[in-house]
């Protein structure tokens, strides 16, 4: 006790010292990210400029529950899913503008996430993962059995991109391009607001040690259904866009192997890093178009991609460069 | 010919004994998950598709080798335990002090690589491996046919659980297992060869998952995909029933599958999702699960 309190005053001001210069750091990565979605449109080929930054925004709401709550979920895709079949669902039957359409998935994804989490956060550790994989199964039950709603094994196709606020026409992919990277950006910036704010910091806490952390006043479950909440919501933003970019809700997004995905993307990019999830799904996304042509073969190619990265390359490549550079990233 | 509750009783004692299969399937997969997570505090995600190779390791023998059902339902569970051992020994072993939630990831990109192999080779969509000629027909027993390769399915699996059981609450070899369990530290200063223990528990698992699989190929297709949405089945069977006991796996295990034949039979379109409304309502009422021990 006396040892922490002899050293706490210099200690104060290195942390405000590397805090600023880590602040710098990231305020100087976040301006290259913002060029990066400038240039990117006219560099690169934009629907799948969209496509890594549909996954992205997905990856990094599992990264801050999994890297920032500890909380290993193995059912994401029942938000990322269920949000792109309500936004597919409201914009081409009720004639909803992307928006909207795109705002009443998040919210259902939002909901959706209230229910689970208080469900799923009875139980801790390994029993979590599995159940909230086993209610995510129960979404994707549902939605194989209502084709009403999802269109079934053909899922929700030709759904129209419509116009912005009524007025301007998304049909052209440079004129979606830019509402889906402000959509990305925005979540990208929600998510390092809430790890940098005081209710991070204790979801942090409760990470790393429950019991301290609740012996110390905190209410662990509310904090972490709040923290299940959130990325369960921003997990239904990216699957609400991902059905408006590509006019298309299926199955597959509903999936448990759409929630392996994200693991993997995750995982590859840094877990617990902020910005991992970018490069992890740039990665896998990449890796999914160049590999289309060999069919099962991508299952293998990611299954051999996650054993290597547990035994071998657990920090991801954020991770590595975090730690290279001596700076969380 | 009398109906109960309007339904023919061809049809509820017909449900009834395919949920009685699925059951002892529900129960020898987590009979095997209980045992690994309780020594190797790992949950296995392999399991399924430990399972479907042992379907597939019978086919092959058939196929490729001649060698008949009795000889796979030995044969296979060896071939597959055997490279269960080699998984623990180069993979798991090597993550063993990590946090559980590897073991887990490690384990789930082990399924999809023995799940996308066998389907680039075998394509997904399945192949026919027939009833041992032994076992074929059935018996009339007045208000049901019942066929006796299903019986002896569940006959089978009620006497590999049971023997598991004895195995592990009655001997001398279980009594040193439930020791390494609670405290493997202690176990090894006893002179007892923990690691050695751990690799044959995974072994066993394993072993187990994939003679659930021979059961299963006469009457599932032999199928790449067999055991992918079975294993997610199997966790909401774990969860339910906690992995605290192997009596408790067991008749969770048994009693789930039945439950999910009579839904069957009366309200068919609750069928797939039957097992995860009740581990939602075990959730809310007993969060540790029915024959768990609170954490």
């Amino acid at each position: 006790m006396t040892e922490l309190a002899s050293t706490e005053a210099p200690a104060a001001s290195v942390v405000a010292e590397t805090d600023d210069s880590t602040a710098r750091l990231h305020r100087t990565l976040f301006i290259a990210i913002a060029a990066l979605l400038v240039v990117a449109p006219f560099v690169a080929y934009p629907v799948f400029v969209m496509k890594v930054l549909c996954f992205a925004l997905f990856a990094l709401a599992f990264n801050l529950l999994l890297g920032y709550g500890g909380l290993l979920s193995f059912g994401h895709a029942a938000y990322f899913g269920m949000a792109s079949y309500v936004s597919a669902y409201t914009a081409k039957h009720w004639g909803l503008t992307p928006e909207l359409a795109i705002l009443a998935g998040t919210a259902i994804a939002g909901l959706l996430g209230a229910l689970f989490g208080s469900l799923a956060i009875r139980r801790q550790g390994i029993y979590f993962a599995m159940i909230t994989l086993a209610l995510a199964q129960m979404v994707f039950f549902f939605s194989l059995q209502t084709p009403r709603f999802t269109g079934g094994e053909d899922g929700i196709q030709a759904v129209p991109r419509g116009k912005l606020f009524g007025l301007v026409s998304l049909a052209d992919d440079r004129a979606l391009y830019w509402l889906v990277a402000a959509i990305f950006m925005g979540g990208l910036l929600l998510i390092y607001r809430i790890i940098h704010s005081p209710f991070g910091e204790v979801c942090k806490a409760i990470r790393d040690n429950e019991p301290r952390a609740i012996s110390l006043g905190y209410r662990a479950n509310q904090y972490k259904l709040a923290v299940f909440v959130l990325s369960a919501t921003l997990a239904g933003l990216a699957g609400a866009t991902k059905a408006i970019v590509f006019q298309l809700a299926s199955l597959t997004d509903v999936h448990w192997s759409m929630s392996g995905e994200v693991v993997l993307m995750t995982l590859v990019g840094g877990l617990g890093t902020v910005f991992g999830p970018i490069a992890g799904a740039l990665v896998i996304v990449a890796m999914q178009n160049y590999l289309a042509t060999l069919g099962a073969w991508v299952t293998v190619v990611q299954g051999v991609i996650f054993v290597l990265c547990v035994l071998l390359f657990r920090e991801g490549i954020v991770g590595v460069i975090a730690k290279a550079i001596k700076k969380p990233l | 010919m009398f109906e109960l509750l309007g339904i023919p009783p061809q049809a509820l004692f017909g449900q009834v004994l395919l949920g009685l299969i699925n059951g002892s399937f529900y129960a020898i997969l987590s009979l095997g998950l209980a045992v690994i997570f309780g020594l190797l505090n790992i949950i296995n995600f392999t399991h399924g598709a430990q399972y479907m190779m042992g379907a597939f390791v019978a086919w092959m023998c058939l196929n490729y080798l001649g060698i008949n059902y009795w000889a796979a339902l030995v044969l296979s569970p060896l071939v597959v335990g055997a490279t269960g051992i080699v998984i623990e020994r180069f993979l798991l072993k090597r993550i063993a002090h990590l946090d559980h939630l590897y073991g887990l990831l490690l384990t789930f990109g082990l399924a999809l690589i023995i799940q996308g192999l066998f389907r680039n080779q075998y394509g997904s969509s399945g192949l026919p491996y027939q009833i041992p000629p032994q076992l074929t027909g059935g018996q009339n027993l007045g208000f049901m046919f019942l066929p006796n390769y299903r019986g002896w399915v569940v006959i089978a699996s009620l006497v590999i659980c049971l023997a598991t059981w004895f195995v592990i609450e009655k001997t001398k070899l279980g009594a040193y297992l439930r020791a390494a369990t609670e405290n493997p530290t202690l176990t090894q200063a006893f002179g007892i060869n923990v690691p050695l223990l751990v690799t044959l528990t995974y072994g066993f698992g394993v072993a187990l998952a994939a003679l659930a699989g021979v059961l299963a190929a006469p009457i599932y297709s032999v199928n790449p995909n067999m055991g992918a949405d079975l294993i997610i089945v199997v966790f909401a069977v774990v969860v339910i029933g906690g992995m605290g006991s192997i009596m408790g796996a067991i008749v969770t295990g048994f009693s789930l599958g039945l439950i999910e034949g009579l839904t069957k039979v009366f309200y068919p379109e609750a069928a797939a999702t039957v097992i995860f409304i009740i581990m939602v309502l075990v959730l809310l009422v007993k969060p540790a699960g029915l024959f768990g021990r609170p954490a």
